[in-house]
């Protein structure tokens, strides 16, 4: 029923999915912890400006802080309870950042007010970035970019097509599947919103072969009066990367430090996009996410509605999680990022919680490099993996980015994955780009 | 559940892809040609491939020892660069040439440089060169295959003593190469594929060198482009020379399946560290070395060019990585599928 996309990248590398786990599981509530983290920072962009002051109380979608901004995103309360103090909360690296501390009401109903809805059909392109900006909205695949800013860059550029990225290319992760299955109207009501927001004219909806299933269930559900279409992609890492992606399904290659608005496209998760449809006609703020819980160490892996805020300690102990735990990372195992304690919360741009039991096995042993070339051959970007991480060893980090394209890298791990040198490419990466910065400032 | 976790930079998950494993995969592709070579050549071919991988492995060792580091013959290089080495000699060389040879190539091809992935020339060949320039007459004395007795037996000069000349047993035989550059005379076919000649102790037999490229080629354990560009090149160059002049040039299937060449293009050219690593550097480099080979083999005083095109290849091809980096293929402007 699903042809494939003839067109896809070439480079790249072949990941076993390991969806198998979770991929047939609907989503399920998730109970509220008994305290919610919330760091204000949850996108790029100024942190927004708290509203609320200790102690207060709050109900569930109330605005906890304002944008401040246009480059912005407000936050809003996860849960109906008390706002215990405005104070730091760890952040993904377990650093402390600035952020609001709520302790939901164990009683509660947890029920959303309504609050002022967007008509796609009357708003202003204007009108409806405001609200998706108004609704918290950033990107749910993993990015976090503020959604509104990307949807505002066609007041600069003529966008024709509006690309929704369904691929999940990360293995073990199937929020985007279960969204695309469970909530296919959500998707075609946000894409409503994109297409009137970006002034395009028609929408692709890409989804790897893994998922036809979740194919079908858009195609069914699509309105006839929606310029919009599913497209079928090859299952291949990273297929899912949005400049990937927008050479894989429209064979526009986005300039090197350009975005997809360049060549005449945004390119929006199909999570966001749901997210869009299922917030904006009640005029609500984001306050919960879907999060692939899964790994090696959890006994009950599943795709879960998470509140924002939720501890990783709360979300292992319900989902489940045994024995001595070993690696934790927030996303898919290619990009996740390993965190250092489980005090650090979900926050918007989570999209697996995977945690793996201890004693996994030891890293093996590293060696020099031996110029196999097969990290250039995986390179998406065709960049030469090797030889960065040549440099970055010899804090040759000028060299990386005047004559190697250092800041095209956008660290999918395709290199670090095939390296039979087990070479920490990425890592390397990382150190090279932060000391450049650190010397720029 | 306690924290103390484990702190790692992502990817996560890995592709089971490990030096070691390629190291032996090149092994295994080898061991054929190793146990034909026994048969074909007896007990002195027996004793200077073991000689030669256990000088090898012996020198990496050592040297890890003398710079108070983990040994790293874990990483199964040494063993790869000895039994290369070891397939390029003469079978009947003097043992203690053979353990010299083979410490030079180690010890100043590959550790001077800085150990595995520092090696700017193939080891295993630097370490031939060295004996080719010190020992002509032993690198060219060559045993005749199939030789009575040679299960039973060693030759003579295989335990001649260190630094005197040694004594060759009457047996010898002139290379397809030889015979072919001083006397005209060519080599049935059949036996070149077979592998039936005289000849370095693992050079003759080309199926079997090729069954063996081939599952590395497969295993991507070797680059096909190189392999595929040297024979290609081989081909084109000595087919336009022989049509020009057969009677001074040798034809193209001789070319291919005589001499070293498919040992070296298969297993001696795609030393990963010492070729380049993007495609388009592949078929340049690939390209230089068969040029390279049929200028020698044809102009040069050498019947054999192999081992000096490959080192003079290996050589530029730094150059040639700097030259052509990695680039994503040039799109056609914007284009519309919908």
């Amino acid at each position: 029923m699903w042809p494939l996309a003839a067109h896809t990248f070439p480079h790249g590398v072949d990941v076993p999915d390991d969806k198998a786990a979770t991929r047939g599981l609907p989503i399920r509530p998730f109970p509220f912890a008994p305290m919610l983290l919330l760091p204000l920072a949850q996108a790029a962009g100024e942190p927004p400006i708290p509203v609320v002051r200790d102690g207060q109380e709050v109900v569930r979608g109330q605005l906890l802080a304002r944008a401040d901004g246009f480059r912005s995103v407000p936050l809003h309360a996860p849960a109906s309870g008390r706002v215990r103090r405005v104070a730091r909360v760890p952040d993904a690296s377990g650093a402390p950042v600035a952020g609001i501390h709520l302790e939901p009401w164990p009683g509660s109903t947890q029920e959303l007010p309504e609050g002022t809805p967007c008509d796609p059909a009357r708003a202003t392109p204007r009108e409806i970035i405001d609200a998706v900006q108004a609704a918290g909205i950033v990107g749910l695949g993993g990015a976090a970019f503020p959604t509104h800013v990307k949807l505002a860059a066609h007041e600069h550029r003529d966008i024709d097509t509006v690309l929704v990225n369904g691929v999940e290319c990360e293995p073990c992760l199937t929020t985007d599947h279960r969204v695309m299955l469970e909530q296919a109207a959500d998707v075609w009501r946000g894409v409503r919103y994109l297409l009137a927001a970006a002034g395009a004219a028609r929408a692709v909806i890409a989804v790897e072969a893994n998922k036809r299933d979740a194919a079908t269930a858009l195609e069914r559900a699509r309105p006839d009066d929606l310029p919009g279409t599913v497209q079928v992609l090859p299952v291949h890492y990273p297929q899912g990367a949005e400049r990937i992606l927008v050479d894989s399904v429209l064979g526009r290659a986005v300039p090197a430090g350009g975005h997809p608005a360049d060549v005449g496209a945004v390119c929006l998760n199909v999570a966001t996009t749901a997210e869009i449809g299922r917030l904006l006609p009640h005029g609500r703020g984001i306050v919960e996410r879907v999060v692939t819980v899964t790994g090696t160490a959890v006994a009950h892996p599943g795709n879960y509605r998470i509140p924002i805020g939720t501890p990783l300690g709360f979300v292992l102990e319900h989902a489940g999680a045994h024995g001595p735990l070993g690696r934790v990372f927030l996303g898919g195992p290619m990009m996740g990022h390993a965190v250092p304690g489980l005090d650090v919360p979900v926050t918007k741009g989570a999209t697996g919680v995977v945690a793996m039991r201890a004693g996994a096995g030891a890293a093996p042993r590293e060696h020099p490099c031996i110029h196999c070339g097969r990290c250039v051959r995986a390179c998406p970007l065709w960049l030469d993996p090797s030889r960065l991480g040549l440099l970055a060893r010899h804090g040759r980090y000028a060299e990386m980015r005047d004559e190697h394209r250092l800041a095209e890298c956008f660290e999918c791990g395709a290199c670090a994955y095939v390296c039979p040198a087990h070479i920490p490419l990425v890592q390397l990466v990382r150190a090279a780009k932060s000391a450049l910065r650190d010397e720029a400032a | 559940m306690r924290a103390g976790l484990e702190i790692a930079p992502s990817p996560h998950v890995a592709s089971g892809a490990r030096v070691e494993h390629i190291m032996r995969d090149v092994v295994i592709a080898l061991a054929p040609v190793t146990v034909f070579a026994v048969w074909l050549f007896g007990l002195a071919a027996l004793v200077t491939l073991a000689a030669a991988t256990a000088a090898a492995v012996l020198a990496e060792h050592a040297a890890a020892r003398l710079r108070g580091v983990p040994t790293t013959v874990g990483d199964w290089s040494a063993a790869v660069t000895g039994l290369v080495y070891g397939l390029t000699l003469p079978p009947a060389l003097p043992l203690w040439m053979t353990v010299l040879g083979a410490a030079v190539g180690v010890a100043g091809g590959k550790l001077l440089f800085g150990g595995l992935g520092g090696n700017v020339f193939n080891p295993a060949l630097v370490g031939r060169a060295f004996l080719q320039a010190a020992f002509p007459a032993a690198m060219t004395s060559w045993q005749a295959p199939l030789a009575d007795g040679r299960f039973t037996a060693l030759p003579t000069s295989t335990l001649a003593a260190p630094l005197a000349a040694p004594h060759y047993d009457a047996v010898t035989g002139a290379t397809p190469l030889a015979a072919m550059k001083f006397e005209h005379e060519p080599t049935a076919t059949a036996d070149l594929l077979l592998g039936l000649t005289s000849g370095s102790t693992g050079e003759t037999c080309a199926l079997l060198l090729l069954a063996g490229g081939a599952w590395l080629a497969l295993r991507r354990v070797l680059d096909w482009r190189i392999p595929t560009a040297i024979l290609a090149t081989v081909a084109a160059a000595s087919a336009a020379a022989h049509a020009a002049a057969p009677e001074r040039f040798a034809p193209p299937l001789f070319m291919l399946l005589s001499g070293g060449l498919l040992l070296g293009a298969l297993y001696m050219a795609t030393d990963p560290v010492a070729s380049p690593s993007t495609a388009a550097g592949a078929w340049v480099y690939g390209a230089l070395i068969g040029t390279l080979v049929v200028v020698i083999r044809f102009f040069g005083g050498l019947p054999e060019g192999v081992m000096y095109a490959i080192l003079m290849a290996n050589a530029t091809s730094p150059l040639i990585d700097r030259w052509l980096r990695p680039a994503p293929p040039r799109r056609h402007a914007a284009r519309d599928d919908g």
